[in-house]
């Protein structure tokens, strides 16, 4: 277990003329559960199937577990789950049909009853796969791809066509891996997602890593302004408060809300003004993801000059 | 587990997974004993000494050649094969899991086709040759697995599939004395069918249900199936894709 579980450097990838990875850097540590967070089209896919093995890279150094993923080597895969972006299993075997198949492979497999606990498939193991919704066939993967007992799960796109209940309960169950001291590095392209599972994350946008750190440290580090929102019956307020139209409402963004806050409501109490549907947030995640990915394709544009986009 | 256990094992599930799908299974079996009957009603009683081999030869082709190119290409775009690849199973034994089930299908195929031409048609198994018979379909089986899956690896999606498949194997069955008799064909249209391998197959056949033992063993026709079975291969190591197209 010396060193991180995955090294990243440099890493490199062109379709064509068209580059999809432009030189990343990443560093994962064994029992940590990453995030790779970015717009459809960003690099993410790629990224994750060139640590999986699944594709190779056009230059850059990778270290998957101390093994380079380039290599076919059946060590490295002994020691690491892949649940793909999209799913893949016989429609005409049971769960635990497919599962003791998948454990078979294995040197050291994780028992199928554990398995089937672990994903949520505890009461349906005789079904066939082909019998099962949508969000019990991503388990199925998860359950195969869990049922070497791996050190390492890669999650690509976990949750993405799962409805909000289905996403909860899939979040748990990755939680539930983690408690186990996997490491887990997943992408998404859901906000909430990253900052409920990961313990570190990385924003890609146009094939670039334009920030990483904790979802508090990303927040912090662009600004630590809070928002301020809310609704008039009717005419606005005084331009000395420094608010601007927000659709319906208004809003108004402050270093120190407490100030702003004592402002606004001392204006209102004095003018005899309800200020309904009042609320102060802080920056969320989406904003600075929001901005950093749109500023990263604006670069990537201006560098291109072309116009030629990142493909997933 | 060994590797070897894990092929085994692979086969096994294919097995298992193959007769979960009662209509393929199904039409598998019985699409040729419908042909050897339409074929008798047509062409009368004598017929049945040239069908029982010749559909004989048909099932093994289709068995192999046909439903692994087909089921190959589905799994490649359903992921199947790509997540395979990610788990340590050595890709030769998923492979093998394919083809020692479609053989074994092939084989169980052919004991019923000939089982059918002897009890319905009076067209008696020359056992005194089984060694010849089985050897000639065992070589046939592997060489048109190879040719399969070299053939998935040129398909480029499950859509195109059937078309591809069909259209690469039809007209060869047709000019090979599989479905018509090709006494009277013209001689660049033999000479053709000639190169290709199901012909030796099928003449090999009709041969060993003719003369039994007296035959002995086909070695030239066994010798260009497998050079065949060869191209199949080469062709399939250089083209065989993991990934979905998509």
């Amino acid at each position: 277990m010396a060193g991180p579980a995955i090294v990243v450097r440099g890493l490199r990838r062109s379709y064509g003329p068209i580059e999809a990875v432009r030189g990343i850097d990443l560093t994962i540590q064994h029992g940590e559960v990453f995030a790779l967070l970015g717009p459809n089209g960003a690099g993410k896919t790629t990224t994750v199937e060139i640590l999986e093995g699944h594709r190779p890279r056009t230059s850059g150094e990778v270290s998957v577990l101390g093994h380079d993923p380039a290599r076919d080597e059946r060590a490295r895969k002994e020691r690491v789950g892949i649940v793909l972006q999209q799913t893949g299993v016989d429609a005409y075997l049971t769960v635990r049909e497919i599962v003791e198949l998948v454990r078979g492979y294995y040197p050291a497999p994780r028992p199928v009853d554990e398995v089937l606990t672990l994903t949520g498939l505890a009461e349906v193991p005789d079904r066939r796969v082909g019998t099962l919704s949508g969000g019990q066939r991503r388990r199925v993967d998860l359950a195969v791809a869990l049922a070497g007992d791996p050190e390492l799960l890669f999650l690509d796109e976990p949750t993405t066509g799962f409805d909000p209940a289905a996403r909860r309960q899939a979040w748990s169950t990755i939680r539930g891996l983690a408690d186990l001291g996997k490491t887990i590095f997943l992408t998404t392209h859901f906000m909430d997602e990253a900052q409920a599972l990961a313990d570190r994350l990385a924003i890609i946008a146009a094939g670039e890593i334009v920030a990483t750190g904790t979802a508090d440290e990303l927040i912090g580090s662009r600004s630590t302004a809070s928002r301020i929102r809310f609704r008039l019956p009717d005419g606005a307020p005084p331009a000395s408060l420094g608010a601007a139209a927000d659709g319906s409402g208004w809003q108004l963004e402050t270093e120190d809300p407490t100030r702003a806050l004592h402002a606004l409501t001392t204006w209102a109490l004095d003018a005899g003004v309800a200020l309904t549907e009042l609320e102060v947030t802080r920056r969320s995640l989406e904003d600075v993801y929001l901005e950093l990915t749109a500023e990263a394709a604006e670069a990537a544009e201006g560098a291109a000059g072309d116009g030629a986009e990142a493909v997933a | 587990m060994s590797d070897l256990a894990l092929a085994l094992r692979q086969v096994r599930y294919e097995n298992r997974a193959f007769w979960r799908n009662p209509a393929a299974a199904f039409f598998t079996f019985v699409f040729p004993l419908l042909f050897m009957v339409i074929f008798n009603v047509l062409f009368g009683a004598d017929a049945a000494r040239f069908f029982t081999p010749a559909i004989i030869t048909f099932g093994v082709v289709t068995a192999t050649y046909t439903n692994l190119a087909m089921a190959v290409t589905i799994a490649r775009d359903e992921g199947i094969l790509k997540r395979i690849r990610g788990t340590p199973l050595p890709p030769w034994a998923y492979l093998a899991g394919r083809i020692g089930h479609a053989i074994a299908v092939a084989l169980l195929l052919v004991a019923i086709v000939a089982a059918f031409g002897a009890i319905v048609y009076d067209v008696p198994v020359p056992w005194d040759a089984l060694p010849a018979i089985l050897t000639v379909l065992v070589v046939a089986a592997a060489a048109f697995s190879a040719l399969g899956l070299a053939v998935s690896g040129l398909i480029p999606t499950a859509d195109a599939a059937p078309a591809v498949v069909n259209a690469s194997i039809l007209p060869v069955l047709f000019i090979s004395n599989v479905f018509i008799q090709m006494e009277n064909a013209p001689a660049w249209i033999d000479t053709l069918s000639r190169l290709l391998p199901v012909r030796h197959v099928a003449d090999a056949m009709l041969d060993l249900y003719a003369r039994g033992a007296d035959a002995g063993v086909p070695w030239a026709d066994i010798g260009i199936v497998a050079a065949w079975g060869l191209v199949g291969l080469v062709v399939a190591l250089r083209f065989f894709r993991w990934e979905p197209s998509r």
